[in-house]
């Protein structure tokens, strides 16, 4: 497993491998300047926006700057807001990174170039995007209390899915809705990762007299281990990061914490909250930054296997 | 209604109008000076005249309203009204915004000519923005009352319902005390009108279950706790209700402002949508009205506040159910559509409105407890 980890496929395979990319030492430096409009979009419509809504979070109302809204990170229900949020994204995260990973595992046993697995592929792309009002109107019309389903239940088995309560509108409510982007995204993410995983591989421990077992428990987990650790923080951060489909369904409490800036923003009853939505905003980001950041060294690790 | 009716008559008004500016204004430029004065007129009178108010109004041709429904005690029918009596376009913007975006959209819009005229404002809201406001007092100001309006003219009450329960006859059975609501058969059927930490109807809906259940307009706890056993019984239904929802029959029982709920019941797809204000006490809440300090179209927006407060507008409230303001003077002047008010019954003469001081109270108190209490 440590040589595993630590060594690097040969020379002469990587060489082989890369042949078709030029080598460094060649690159022409004028091609970067194609990267000029990408730049500048970022700057324009990633940056600044975040820095200008991150820096309300530290002007008061009449403009002078504050650190007092800080002290709203400490509240009980903020906290709680962080704590929902973090669960709903972690279960989701887990739940649909484990049913992601049995999906890629199924379609490996598929032809790569075959019509199913081409069709897996692009529904995966656009499931993955298939959120926000239209996700959540799609959930109601199934799954609410005049849902189609809901109502086949009560009629034909006389199951009431509501008789504890109506816990669509609230986070548990979120659950389905998430998992249902949550499971494509994982297809999408962790499927090169599986395909990365060689076939010679299990002809090598084969010849050296290793069982299957052996193979799975010390290549096969090994490899993939860190793309699945990689995508399930990266399914968290999209879960974390979402905001319409919650918005669209939860109307009652703000539990989790993009409803909490909403009602930072737009209640008429609490007035001069504000910048709290900043101070929000810069929480979510000090999270989503953490996670990137592990997402990115694991992605290094994955990679390692994919050339 | 044949739209040339109004054309003519709108064209007829304006030459009038026209005719009668350039005499008041003697030999200054007329319609032009005064709309150029519209934006610090604090009265109809400063121009001129109700008619050199209507003419410079209509100069400037169109007029931006906010966060105005249609099926918001009728306001699709006063906007209507408005545009037949004036040439007038009322360009409708976000009708379902809250009071705050009210105020965020006057401030990032200033200075651009799609910036909202007026506003029709929470009281929270418009006490802590006094500065967003144009000073001006309608034709009708003796008629209000003075504690239904600023000293100054910055912002005027307009209209109050009363906090309701409305119910789909056919779902459940009609609920005679706020308690009957607890029982099995209203079982996750149980809505408010929005996040009573966002909404001021959500909030009044709270603070009217306080003072039916024990508590106080200074201590809406006991509202509170009485949504808290909604929940805990299954009843209560944690979803945002809208007309499409009533008609689909997803929020069999809805909290809401008596107008929204009688008004529900013209849009309901067919059911059975009765309104039941409790026995008790009954609370209303008079939204206001006020003209934005940065109006791209003062003139209009002025005009609009004439109309509002006129008989014709007043009346229209009334017809879905709300309250208007000069409903005394305009019982006792005779101007009152008796019809519309009979229909609405009475309002009830114990009818409690927070004040400033007990909404914030109020307010606060749900922004600490309310999550916990229904979560």
């Amino acid at each position: 497993m440590v040589a595993l980890v630590e060594g690097r496929p040969p020379a002469a395979d990587r060489d082989r491998l890369d042949g078709a990319r030029p080598p460094r030492a060649r690159r022409r430096p004028a091609a970067w300047w194609a990267l000029t409009p990408f730049a500048v979009y970022v700057l324009l419509f990633l940056a600044v926006p975040c820095v200008v809504a991150l820096g309300t979070g530290f002007v008061t109302g009449d403009g002078r700057p504050s650190l007092s809204a800080l002290a709203a990170l400490g509240e009980p229900l903020v906290l709680r807001a962080f704590g929902s949020s973090a669960l709903v994204s972690g279960i989701t995260a887990v739940v649909g990174a484990v049913v992601g990973a049995v999906v890629c595992w199924g379609l490996t046993a598929l032809r790569s170039d075959g019509l199913v697995r081409s069709l897996v592929d692009s529904a995966a792309s656009v499931l993955a995007q298939f959120g926000g009002v239209m996700l959540a109107f799609a959930f109601t019309a199934t799954i609410g209390i005049q849902g189609v389903v809901t109502q086949l239940l009560l009629t034909r088995l006389g199951v009431d899915v509501f008789a504890g309560g109506v816990w669509f509108y609230q986070v548990p409510g979120l659950l389905l809705p998430y998992v249902y982007f949550q499971v494509p995204l994982m297809v999408i993410t962790f499927m090169p990762a599986v395909t990365g995983l060689k076939p010679q591989w299990q002809e090598a421990v084969a010849t050296l007299g290793g069982t299957r077992r052996e193979h799975l428990l010390r290549v096969v987990v090994p490899v993939l281990a860190p793309a699945f650790v990689g995508s399930v923080l990266l399914l968290f951060a999209n879960a974390f990061s979402s905001y319409a489909t919650a918005a669209a369904l939860i109307s009652q409490g703000a539990q989790i914490v993009p409803l909490q800036i909403r009602a930072a923003l737009v209640s008429e009853t609490v007035l001069g909250r504000e910048n709290v939505a900043g101070v929000l905003a810069l929480g979510m980001v000090v999270v989503m930054v953490v996670l990137m950041t592990l997402y990115s060294l694991l992605q290094r690790r994955t990679e390692r296997w994919q050339r | 209604m044949t739209p040339t009716r109004p054309l003519a008559a709108a064209a007829a008004l304006t030459v009038l109008a026209l005719g009668l500016a350039g005499c008041t204004a003697a030999d200054a430029a007329g319609a032009d000076a005064a709309s150029g004065t519209a934006a610090t007129a604090t009265s109809a009178e400063d121009l001129g005249g109700m008619d050199a108010l209507i003419a410079a109004a209509e100069a400037e041709g169109e007029l931006n309203v906010i966060a105005l429904p249609d099926t918001w005690a009728n306001y699709g029918k006063i906007i209507d009204a408005f545009e037949a009596e004036y040439d007038i376009t009322v360009n409708s913007d976000s009708p379902d915004v809250s009071s705050a975006e009210e105020i965020t959209a006057a401030e990032n819009l200033a200075g651009q000519d799609t910036a909202p005229d007026v506003f029709d404002l929470g009281s929270a809201v418009t006490l802590a923005n006094l500065d967003q406001f144009a000073k001006y007092k309608v034709a009708t100001w003796d008629d209000i009352a003075d504690d239904h309006k600023d000293a100054d003219g910055a912002w005027v009450h307009d209209y109050t319902g009363l906090m309701s329960v409305g119910y789909d006859a056919d779902a459940v059975p009609e609920p005679g005390t706020l308690d009957d609501l607890l029982g099995s058969e209203y079982r996750g059927k149980v809505a408010i009108n929005g996040d009573p930490t966002q909404a001021g109807a959500a909030a009044a809906a709270v603070q009217w279950a306080a003072l039916q259940d024990g508590g106080s307009a200074d201590d809406v706890s006991a509202g509170v706790s009485w949504f808290g056993e909604l929940a805990d019984a299954g009843n209560f239904l944690p979803t945002d209700p809208t007309p499409a929802t009533i008609a689909s029959g997803e929020t069999p029982v809805v909290f809401d402002w008596s107008y929204n709920n009688l008004a529900a019941a013209a849009d309901a797809g067919g059911r059975d949508w009765r309104t039941a204000v409790l026995p008790g006490t009954a609370l209303g809440s008079y939204y206001n009205q006020a003209v934005n300090v940065d109006a791209p179209h003062p003139a209009a927006a002025r005009l609009w506040q004439e109309f509002i407060m006129s008989d014709e507008a007043q009346n229209l409230y009334l017809a879905a159910g709300a309250y208007p303001v000069r409903l005394a003077a305009m019982t006792e002047a005779g101007t009152v559509d008796q019809g519309a008010l009979d229909a609405v019954g009475e309002q009830p003469a114990d009818t409690v409105q927070l004040t400033t001081e007990q909404t914030e109270a109020a307010s606060a108190l749900l922004a600490g407890t309310w999550a916990q209490a229904i979560g």
